[in-house]
């Protein structure tokens, strides 16, 4: 089952792309291990994923902590903290 | 106690009419005695700024104002809630957002307006990029420490309906 990943401000701009469909491999359980996993697809994620800490994360459109699992996930959106208002 | 209400949330690139918010929310009744609004607007930052792009994550926008405003409306006895946030190009003096809240009295409206702009500040799915006046490459402007601590502020003290 494919997962579609969304991006947003800086994060869109350093990957390149605004969104993207992935199949996620076996193992990637949480958003940590998204992250991490994502890091290591290449340069422009791992520019913009350099430091996950700072990364916001939305299922399926609800803020999420880092240890939030994936499974049944459509949705997944990475953005820096928000600055609205 | 009356139906729970129901609050009006939008996004939108439009700009709006704060007198006409008042009105839509106030108009043909005698229950309202307090309406607190907040506006929200550009800064031109001294003349450095020509504008603010807003990006948005659009459906979440407005899910998590709702969600937000929800919440705002169980805590305070309010009469009416509306929660207006644009996006896109805006230019120094224009409206960004908007908060409407009504209530009997001015404790609440005035707590709940607080409230929702605080969490609005860091929970709801928008960002901020500078335009500069010069024309050099603006950057994503930063979150601020300040409106998190303002946020977590509201987890305490929780106020009882009577």
């Amino acid at each position: 089952m494919s997962t579609k990943l969304i991006y947003f401000a800086w994060v869109r701009e350093r990957i390149g792309k605004p969104e993207e469909d992935v199949e996620l491999p076996a193992g990637i359980e949480t958003v940590a291990d998204l992250l991490r996993w994502l890091k290591s697809r290449g340069e422009e994620y791992e520019h913009a994923l350099q430091y996950p800490d700072v990364i916001r994360v939305a299922i399926n459109q609800e803020h999420v902590e880092h240890r939030e699992k994936i499974s049944g996930a459509r949705e997944i959106a990475l953005f820096p903290p928000m600055t609205g208002g | 106690m009356p139906g729970a209400v129901v609050p009006t949330v939008r996004i939108q690139a439009e700009d709006f009419d704060v007198a006409a918010e008042i009105i839509k929310m106030t108009q043909g009744r005698a229950d309202i005695g307090a309406v607190v609004t907040f506006s929200g607007l550009c800064r031109d930052e001294a003349g450095r700024l020509a504008a603010l792009e807003l990006e948005h994550y659009p459906g979440m926008a407005e899910a998590e104002i709702g969600r937000i405003a929800a919440e705002a409306v169980a805590r305070w006895p309010l009469q009416g809630l509306t929660a207006i946030h644009r996006h896109g190009r805006i230019a120094p003096g224009e409206n960004i957002v908007l908060v409407v809240a009504a209530s009997a009295h001015r404790q609440a409206a005035f707590e709940a307006a607080n409230f929702l702009m605080d969490y609005l500040k860091s929970r709801a799915p928008f960002w901020k990029k500078e335009h500069h006046t010069d024309g050099s490459q603006g950057g994503w402007v930063e979150a601020k420490e300040a409106d998190d601590e303002a946020a977590s502020r509201w987890k305490q003290a929780v106020p009882k309906r009577n």
